[in-house]
C-alpha cells in the first residue's frame, strides 16, 4: 500500500523518512559512485547565512514542546560526563605544511616555492625531523603541555581524492558511498534519547553529516547568542512587550485548525527558546558571549561558536557530541601560503582559547576535541603556488585527558604512493573506534563497520 | 458528474484565500475586485489568464543596478521573486513553483544558474498545460540530466537515479506499482544522454547519443519492448496508479486535507483523458474544501512575495537571498529531490527567519518621531494603520483585539512627557511586525 493511500498528507507523500534527511549524505560530483535513488546532495553553504537557531533534524514524530521537555529532563539528570567536539578542516588541509620536515632536502625539491623556512616555527618535540607551521604556535603550546596528540599520517587504504567522497567516508566512518548515517549519528542512535536534540549539536546553520542519525533527533544552532527578534524602530519597554505579544498571539485558540496551530506553535516555541537562550545573549553594549578568557577577534563564526559552546556546557546543557567547521578554506590549489597561514592561525588560536576557557570553567576533563580533514595534499607543489588533492592528512586530538603522544608516525617523503601522496600510517576508523570505546564508552563494533580489524591507539592518559 | 463547487458567499475573505492559495496574495484592493467577479469568473481569470504583464517597479539590487540572474550570486532567486511579485498571472507563477517543488532540482547539484533558469522557463511554459509534455521535456532538461545523473546513465554503466525518482517522486509514489526490476529496466530505457564540456561555458550541447543508448529488450511493468526515454515516461503516465498519484499530490498543493473519494475519482477522470492539468486545477480551485477547510501555512517564498505585493514594494535588495534561506526556502535550492517539506515550514528557526523577512520588508516604512508623518497616540488608529500599510489583510477579531490590547498597554504610560511623542511610532512599528508574523498572516 502506498503511503499516500493510508497516511495522507502532502509531506508524507513527498518525504521519505527522516533518516534520509541526513542532508548532504552523500555528496554528488562527477565520477563519484552515486547510490541510485538517493537524490540527496550536499547543499552549498550560504556564505551570508545568519544561521538557523536550533533547527531540529530527525525524530519528527515529536512536537517541539516534547523536545524542550526532553532537554530540560536531560539537563536535570546531569550533563553527560564526556563531550566530543569534531572540528572539520574543509577542503583537505596540507599536513606537510602543518608539520613540515624542515631539513629534508626532498621537501625542498618537492616544494621549491612553498617550502617553509627551516628556522621558522617551533620544533616538534616527538619527531626531530618536524617543525610546526609558524602559524600553529598555539598548537605547539598545547603539545608542549601534553594536551595534544597528533596523527601525522591519518588516512585509509585505497584513498579517494574526491573531496565529497573522501569527506563522506570520514563522516560516515566507513569507506562506503552507500552509508547514509554519520558515525556520530549512529553513536547517538544507540546512546541518545528520543527527546533531546541537543545531544548531537551542529554548530552551524545546518546539520553536519557526521551527526546524521537514523532515528534520534539532533539540532543545528548557529550559536546560542544569535537568537533574537530585532525589529527596526522598536526598542526598550515596547520591544519587551512585543516579545510578550509573540507569545500571546501563539496562545490564541486555533480551534483545531492545523495551519493556525502550526503557526501558533512556532510563535510559542520561538518565544520560549528566546527566553531559554537569554543567558547567552550579549548584554547591551557588549559584543559576544561573556567568557572567562579572550577569544581571537574575527569575522568568522568559529571562535564565537566555541565560546558559545563552552558557555552552554558550563550551563549544564545536555550536549554529547558536537560538530563544526574550522574557519578558512583548506583546498589550497593556489595562493597557498597566505590563505593557509591565516586559516591555521585562527583555527589554532581559537582552539587554544577554547581549551583555556574550559580550564577556567573547570570543564576541561570532560571535553575531547577531534580535528580532521578529508585528506592531505600532494607532496609536490603544483604550478600555481598551491597543492593538489593528496591522500594521508593530519588528525589531532586535543584535551586535558589525552596522552599527548603520536598516533602513527610521520610517513616521510621517501616512500610516497603511486600518485606522489603521503601514505597513511594510521586509519581514521581505528581512531573512531578508540574514541568510541575509550572516550564515549560505546561499543565500536556496533558503530564502525569492520571495527574488529582495526588496531586501536591508546588515546587517554592512564 | 462534476466535482462540487463552493456555493457559500464569495466575498473579500474568500477571494483573499483564493489569491494566496493560487498565487501570492492580493495587491491592495485586488481581493475586493476579484470577489465582485463571483467564484466562477474569479477562478476562470486565474486558470485562463491573459498575456503576462509585469506590474510595479522594476527589480534592482541594492545599488540600484538591474539584476543579472544568470551570472550574479543569488540573482536567480531575486529574479524569480520579482516575477512572483509583479506578475499578472499569479497561478502560472504559483504552478511554476509547484512544479519546481515536484521535480525538485537544486543548483547545488547542477552548478549553473543558466541551466536552472532554463528549466524554470520550461516549468513556466507548461505550468497549466499538459503533464505529459512537461514530463517529457523535464526528463531531458539539461539541469535535470545533471541533477539526477541522466548524463551518467549509459548502456555500459546504467545509473538508476532518474529512473527511480521518475516513478517514486514524479509519477507513481514510493513503491506504488513498480519493482526494483522496473527501476533497473527503466534506467536502461533512459540511457543515451550526454553533453559536451566546453571551457568557460560549462556543460553545453545536451543531446541523445545512439552509441550510449541501450537498444535491447526491456520488461517494464510487465510489458516488453526496446523502450527508450520517451517510452519510459509514457509507461509511467499510462500506469493505472499514476492519475491518482497526480491528482492527490496536486490537490495537496492547494488544500491541506485529502479529497473525498468521489472528488478524487472525478479529478482522475478529468486528468486521465489527455493529461491536462488546467481542468484539474479549475476543479480544485472551485471546490468547497478550499474555502471551508482549514488554513495552510504559506510557503516562505509566497509569504514574502505576498508581503511585498501588499506593501506595493518591488524587489530592491539582495537581502532576500539569505533571508529566503533563513526562512527555509531558497529558490533553486530545494533540500533534495523530494522538494521542500511542505508540512513543516515552521519551527523555531524558520519562525525567526520569517520574523527577519518581515522586519526587512517593513524596514523602509519604519516610523520615527524624527521624520515622516506624525503617528497619533491612539491604539485604534495605530492598528488600522498597520492593516492599511500591508494591504488590509483579513484577520480574526481576536487577533485584532490582541494587537489593540498590545498598543493600549504600550501607550498607557506614554500620555505625557517625552514618551507621548516617542512611543506612538515605536508601537506602530511593533504592531505592523506582530501583524505580519501573527498566525493569521502566516496562514491562508
Amino acid at each position: 500500500m502506498a503511503r499516500c493511500c493510508s497516511d495522507y498528507t502532502r509531506s508524507a507523500l513527498l518525504r521519505r523518512g527522516v533518516a534520509e534527511a541526513g542532508l548532504g549524505l552523500p555528496g554528488v560530483e562527477p565520477g563519484m559512485p552515486l547510490p541510485a535513488g538517493s537524490g540527496l546532495t550536499r547543499r552549498r553553504l550560504l556564505a551570508r547565512s545568519l544561521g538557523l537557531a536550533l533547527a531540529v533534524y530527525g525524530g519528527s514524530s515529536l512536537r517541539p514542546e516534547a523536545f524542550e521537555a526532553g532537554i530540560e529532563a536531560a539537563a536535570a539528570a546531569g550533563a553527560p560526563e564526556r563531550v566530543l567536539v569534531s572540528v572539520f578542516l574543509d577542503g583537505g588541509a596540507d599536513a606537510l605544511s602543518m608539520l613540515f620536515p624542515a631539513e629534508d632536502p626532498l621537501y625542498r625539491s618537492l616544494r621549491p616555492r612553498l617550502a617553509l623556512p627551516a628556522d621558522q616555527g617551533t620544533p616538534f618535540a616527538e619527531d626531530g625531523r618536524l617543525r610546526w607551521h609558524p602559524s600553529l604556535g598555539a598548537l605547539a603550546t598545547l603539545h608542549g603541555e601534553g594536551k595534544l596528540s597528533v596523527a601525522p599520517g591519518m588516512g585509509y587504504t585505497t584513498p579517494n581524492q574526491s573531496h565529497f567522497t573522501s569527506r563522506h567516508f570520514y563522516e560516515v566512518g566507513a569507506t562506503s558511498v552507500r552509508t547514509r548515517t554519520g558515525w556520530l549519528g549512529r553513536y547517538l542512535d544507540r546512546a541518545g534519547t528520543p527527546d533531546n536534540p541537543l545531544q548531537g549539536l551542529s554548530l552551524d546553520s545546518r546539520l553536519q553529516p557526521a551527526l546524521a542519525t537514523a532515528k534520534l533527533p539532533t539540532a543545528a544552532i548557529d550559536g546560542p547568542d544569535r537568537y533574537d527578534f530585532w525589529t527596526r524602530g522598536v526598542w526598550g519597554e515596547v520591544a519587551e512587550r512585543m516579545l510578550a505579544a509573540i507569545r500571546d498571539l501563539g496562545t490564541l485558540p486555533h480551534r483545531g485548525d492545523p495551519g493556525l496551530e502550526a503557526a501558533a506553535d512556532a510563535a510559542l516555541q520561538s518565544h520560549r527558546l528566546h527566553g531559554q537562550l537569554a543567558p547567552f545573549r550579549p548584554k547591551e553594549g557588549s559584543t559576544g558571549i561573556p567568557s572567562p578568557v579572550p577569544y581571537p577577534a574575527s569575522e568568522d563564526a568559529f571562535p564565537r561558536r566555541l565560546a558559545g559552546l563552552a558557555a552552554m556546557l558550563a550551563a549544564g546543557l545536555p550536549v554529547r557530541v558536537v560538530a563544526l567547521r574550522a574557519p578558512g578554506m583548506y583546498d589550497t590549489h593556489d595562493s597557498q601560503p597566505a590563505e593557509l597561514a591565516e586559516a591555521l592561525r585562527l583555527t589554532a588560536e581559537s582552539l587554544l582559547a577554547f581549551q583555556r576557557d574550559l580550564e577556567a570553567r573547570g570543564l576541561a576533563d570532560r571535553v575531547l576535541v577531534h580535528v580532521w580533514s578529508e585528506f592531505g595534499r600532494r607532496a609536490r607543489e603544483n604550478g600555481s603556488d598551491g597543492t593538489d588533492h593528496g591522500a594521508a592528512g593530519i588528525g589531532l586530538l586535543l584535551g586535558s585527558r589525552v596522552t599527548g603522544r603520536l598516533i602513527g608516525e610521520f610517513p616521510g617523503l621517501q616512500r610516497l604512493d603511486e600518485h606522489g601522496n603521503l601514505r597513511a600510517t594510521s586509519d581514521f576508523r581505528a581512531l573512531y573506534c578508540a574514541i568510541l570505546e575509550q572516550w564515549l564508552g560505546a561499543d565500536a563494533e556496533a558503530i564502525v563497520p569492520g571495527a574488529r580489524g582495526f588496531q586501536r591507539p591508546q588515546l587517554l592518559r592512564a | 458528474m462534476a466535482t462540487p463547487a463552493y456555493t457559500g458567499p464569495f466575498g473579500k475573505a474568500q477571494a483573499e484565500r483564493l489569491l494566496w492559495r493560487a498565487g501570492f496574495g492580493p495587491r491592495p484592493g485586488e481581493a475586493a475586485r476579484l470577489a465582485k467577479l463571483g467564484l466562477d469568473e474569479a477562478v476562470r481569470s486565474l486558470v485562463r489568464p491573459g498575456p503576462e504583464k509585469l506590474v510595479g517597479p522594476e527589480p534592482k539590487e541594492d545599488r540600484g543596478r538591474p539584476l543579472a540572474p544568470v551570472d550574479a550570486y543569488g540573482h536567480d532567486h531575486l529574479w524569480w521573486l520579482d516575477r512572483m511579485v509583479r506578475t499578472s498571472r499569479p497561478l502560472v507563477e504559483r504552478m511554476t513553483l509547484v512544479w519546481h517543488d515536484w521535480f525538485a532540482t537544486s543548483n547545488a547539484g547542477v552548478g549553473s544558474q543558466r541551466l536552472m533558469l532554463q528549466q524554470n522557463a520550461l516549468l513556466r511554459r507548461h505550468a497549466l498545460g499538459s503533464f505529459r509534455e512537461l514530463l517529457l521535456a523535464l526528463t531531458v532538461d539539461p539541469a535535470m540530466l545533471l541533477w539526477l545523473s541522466g548524463t551518467e546513465n549509459t548502456r555500459r554503466s546504467p545509473n538508476e537515479n532518474y529512473a527511480r525518482e521518475l516513478m517514486e517522486l514524479f509519477t507513481l509514489g514510493e513503491g506504488n506499482g513498480y519493482t526494483e526490476r522496473d527501476v533497473r529496466e527503466q534506467a536502461r530505457a533512459l540511457t543515451g544522454w550526454r553533453y559536451t564540456w566546453r571551457r568557460g561555458a560549462g556543460a553545453v550541447d545536451f543531446r541523445f547519443d545512439r552509441e550510449r543508448h541501450d537498444p535491447g529488450m526491456k520488461v517494464i511493468f510487465g510489458r516488453r519492448g526496446t523502450f527508450d526515454w520517451r517510452d519510459a515516461c509514457n509507461l509511467c503516465l499510462q500506469h493505472p496508479r499514476h492519475p491518482r498519484f497526480l491528482v492527490e499530490k496536486l490537490w495537496g498543493a492547494f488544500v491541506p486535507v485529502p479529497p473525498d473519494e468521489a472528488t478524487r475519482a472525478e479529478l482522475e477522470r478529468l486528468y486521465r483523458t489527455d493529461y491536462r492539468v488546467r481542468p484539474v486545477l479549475e476543479a480544485i480551485l472551485r471546490h468547497p474544501a478550499l474555502y471551508t477547510g482549514p488554513r495552510m501555512v504559506k510557503p516562505p517564498a509566497v509569504y514574502l512575495a505576498g508581503l511585498l505585493r501588499g506593501l506595493g514594494r518591488g524587489v530592491d535588495t539582495a537581502s532576500w537571498v539569505w533571508l529566503g534561506g533563513m526562512a527555509g526556502q531558497r529558490l533553486f535550492y530545494p533540500p533534495d529531490v523530494a522538494g521542500w517539506d511542505d508540512g513543516r515550514w515552521l519551527d523555531t528557526a524558520t519562525f525567526r527567519g520569517r520574523w527577519a523577512v518581515a522586519n526587512y520588508a517593513l524596514s523602509p516604512y519604519s516610523l520615527s518621531d524624527r521624520r515622516g508623518p506624525t503617528v497619533p497616540n491612539d491604539p485604534e488608529a495605530i492598528v488600522a494603520g498597520a492593516l492599511r500599510v500591508v494591504g488590509e489583510p483579513t484577520i480574526r477579531p481576536e487577533t485584532r483585539e490582541l494587537l489593540l490590547r498590545f498598543a493600549r498597554s504600550s501607550l498607557a504610560g506614554a500620555r505625557t512627557g517625552w514618551k507621548a511623542k516617542a512611543y506612538p511610532p515605536l508601537v506602530a512599528n511593533a504592531v505592523r511586525q506582530l501583524l505580519v508574523t501573527s498566525p493569521d498572516y502566516q496562514t491562508c
